[in-house]
């Protein structure tokens, strides 16, 4: 351990550091988009029948009449403050969309994760391993399929399969209407609520209305999964340490379980990260057919309606979700690879 | 032909081989065709000796190495007899094979920088490999056995838990190295194990395999091209060509006294080296999918005759019980009229002088 531990914490201050450049230019980004869009925001969130004056009113208490670089001064200052404004089509904060719709959206994704991982990781191993065996066939037709196939239209499939005709599962929304009324929130993670009231009806009742949107999504990235650690699992084998281990006499199983599966994954850690960016993107589909109170259900509704405000702050979220997230996995990785420890 | 060899063990040499290779062929499968990269290849090697494999890139070696191990590819053809300790290893089933590999038979590779697996520590590289054939040792034990490995070869205590990537290429070889011996093989395969170090460290892990020669007692079968080493290292020497050997003998005396054309060719061309003067041997290493009938020297060899290039020579003993395949030494085998110089199609070969 000698000598090595602070160029890793050195690295991790750098990497940590470099979030706020990133950000910055994040935020810089999303206000020239938002700026650069035609039209004035409120009469295009509010549409044409709206009386000029009442334009010109909510436009100046906005402060969209002001000149950009004050603008952007302000924008600035507001996010920092952990003030995202408010939606121009119906005045909520949006930082009160991010608590509630974030936490679903967060509460579906989490799941979506853990069952692409659950999924994928394990079959991915088991077809590397048994490379062109039936099974390895088998799965590849699985990543195929599920690279090939729209969340919404697997999401359909999931519904009709489930929903209508076995009549399993709930097709919509986050929970039945009884349960909603009768939960207190508060944590917005429905789940977690219903376990801290040991309400355990809700927790059922969520549960089921969870399994449709996060088995779905899940899927479409355990594709992704299975091909990525099958692959890596195919190189890992072929690596020197590899024979080297099997001319030890390490038995088969140890040097595909210890030297293998191991060092295959870590490359996958990586790619986690930049999954959960798509994930978010799979998420709004999911939403949308699911009916799930999630950011990305809110974001298509606004971007439907125009609201450039209420876009603006959800894609700040979205963006800033990306930043940490690979800010994570980087420093997992750099905790888990040694050899990232020590240079 | 393989007779000879089998019963090599002169009385001079009383002990008996602990490992016979009897015509072992391993063929890989190529889109080609078979790949015959060691073809019909007969030795033995005796307890604490030094044997060193040479011959050109591509003539053999490591897939001999693998081959007695029959740590090869999935769909190498492998035939004929590697009878160690009375049992013979090509029928063996692989869990058979597997418990032979490490505590039996020893093998070590050319590039040390990538034979360790990055993410665990030497000690956890130890521990594995004792544990696997030893699992009734105790945590201190096998601590104790590493470390003594270790310090043979001359890595200290202090860097038992650190990760391969923390050491040198000449490092991880000696670590190489340990986690064979730690094993106690009787026969240690070391497949060049010197040529992806500098010269320094090279003639460093060199002694090191002389030395454990000595305390341990290991037999050691030391792949290389490097003639230099072999003279240094080795008790006897296999010179093999186009997966064939085609001399072999005491180390000492093929140096002196090459008898096969192709060694006299490799000798040769490793002396010019010395002096600076490129001087290589013409021509290109024998086609082991379509092979050259005859002896697979002869569109190379200086001395060919016309026997060569239709007929393979038998191998012949000679008194100091070297082995060589070449027609020059049964020239009474000879069919009449087929002692003449070879007439090739191509000059090239022939100006080599
Ligand atoms: N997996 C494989 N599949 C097909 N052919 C192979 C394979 N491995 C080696 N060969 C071929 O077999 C022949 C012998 O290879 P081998 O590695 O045993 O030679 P070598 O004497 O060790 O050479 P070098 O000095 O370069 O290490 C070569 O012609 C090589 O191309
Ligand atoms: S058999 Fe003929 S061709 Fe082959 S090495 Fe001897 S002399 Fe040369
Ligand atoms: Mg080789």
């Amino acid at each position: 351990m000698a000598g090595g531990g602070s160029s890793l914490k050195s690295y991790l201050l750098v990497r940590t550091l470099l979030v706020i450049p990133t950000i910055f230019i994040l935020l810089t980004l999303v206000f020239v988009l938002m700026r650069v869009a035609p039209g004035n925001p409120v009469s295009a969130a509010l549409g044409g029948h709206v009386p000029q004056a009442v334009i010109q009113e909510i436009s100046h208490r906005l402060g969209y009449d002001r000149p950009l670089y004050q603008q952007f001064g302000s924008y600035l200052w507001n996010l920092a403050h952990g003030d995202f404004g408010a939606t121009i089509t119906d005045k909520r904060q949006v930082s009160d969309i991010i608590l509630v719709n974030g936490a679903a959206t967060l509460e579906l994704t989490l799941a979506a994760a853990i069952v692409a991982l659950a999924v994928g990781i394990p079959i991915g191993l088991i077809a590397g391993r048994f490379r062109d065996r039936p099974i390895d066939a088998a799965s590849r037709i699985f990543g195929i399929i599920m690279y090939a196939m729209p969340v919404f239209v697997l999401g359909l499939l999931a519904q009709i399969v489930f929903g209508s005709w076995l009549g399993w599962l709930p097709i919509s929304d986050q929970a039945s209407p009884m349960t909603s009324a009768l939960m207190t929130t508060h944590t917005n993670l429905l789940l977690v609520d219903a376990v801290i009231d040991g309400d355990w009806d809700s927790f059922w009742d969520v549960l089921q209305h969870l399994v449709l949107p996060a088995g779905t999504l899940g899927l479409v990235f355990a594709g992704v999964f299975v091909r990525l650690v099958r692959i890596n699992v195919i190189r890992t084998l072929k690596d020197d340490y590899i024979e080297a281990a099997r001319a030890r006499g390490i038995r088969e199983q140890a040097v595909v379980y210890r030297h293998a599966f191991r060092n295959a994954l870590v490359p996958v850690i990586t790619v986690i990260g930049l999954e959960i960016a798509l994930l978010m993107g799979g998420a709004v589909l999911t939403e949308t057919t699911f009916n799930w109170p999630g950011i990305g259900h809110a974001l298509y509704t606004y971007l439907q309606n125009r609201d450039y405000a209420a876009v603006q702050g959800i894609v700040i979220v979205f963006g800033l979700v990306v930043v940490f997230a690979s800010l994570l996995v980087d420093i997992l990785s750099a905790l888990i690879d040694p050899r990232m420890r020590y240079q | 032909m393989s007779e000879t060899s089998a019963n090599a063990a002169t009385p001079a040499d009383a002990e008996d081989p602990i490992l016979t290779v009897r015509d072992l062929r391993v063929f890989y499968g190529t889109p080609r065709g078979a790949a015959r990269a060691v073809d019909r290849v007969s030795l033995t090697i005796r307890p604490g000796e030094t044997l060193g494999v040479v011959g050109e890139s591509g003539s053999g070696k490591s897939t001999l190495g693998r081959g007695i191990l029959r740590l090869l590819p999935e769909g190498t053809g492998v035939d004929g007899e590697v009878l160690y300790k009375g049992q013979n290893l090509v029928k063996m089933t692989p869990d058979q094979l597997r418990r032979m590999r490490g505590p039996e038979l020893g093998l070590i590779f050319q590039e040390p920088m990538t034979r360790l697996n990055p993410l665990l520590r030497i000690q956890e590289h130890f521990e594995e490999a004792l544990k696997q054939h030893h699992p009734e040792l105790k945590r201190d034990e096998l601590r104790r056995r590493a470390l003594a490995a270790l310090g043979r070869t001359g890595i200290p205590p202090t860097r038992y838990r650190q990760y391969p990537h923390e050491f040198s290429g000449g490092m991880r070889q000696r670590i190489m190295i340990a986690l064979a011996l730690v094993l106690n093989p009787t026969l240690l395969i070391a497949d060049e194990p010197t040529t992806a170090l500098d010269v320094i460290v090279e003639a460093q892990i060199i002694r090191l395999l002389a030395d454990l020669k000595k305390t341990t007692g290991t037999a050691v079968m030391l792949i290389t091209h490097n003639l230099g080493i072999v003279a240094e290292a080795c008790d006897r020497v296999a010179v093999m060509y186009g997966g064939k050997i085609v001399e072999e003998g005491d180390a000492r005396s093929v140096f002196a006294d090459p008898q096969h054309p192709y060694t006299q060719a490799l000798l040769r061309s490793t002396i010019s080296l010395e002096t600076t003067e490129l001087h290589t041997i013409p021509g290109a290493p024998p086609s082991l999918i379509n092979p050259p009938q005859g002896c697979l020297f002869s569109p190379r060899c200086g001395h060919a005759m016309k026997v060569c290039a239709r007929k393979a020579p038998a191998e012949q003993r000679l008194e100091d019980g070297r082995r060589v395949e070449c027609w020059l030494h049964c020239p009474g085998a000879i069919p009449a009229g087929e002692e003449a110089p070879l007439e090739r199609q191509e000059i090239t070969v022939a100006d080599e002088a």
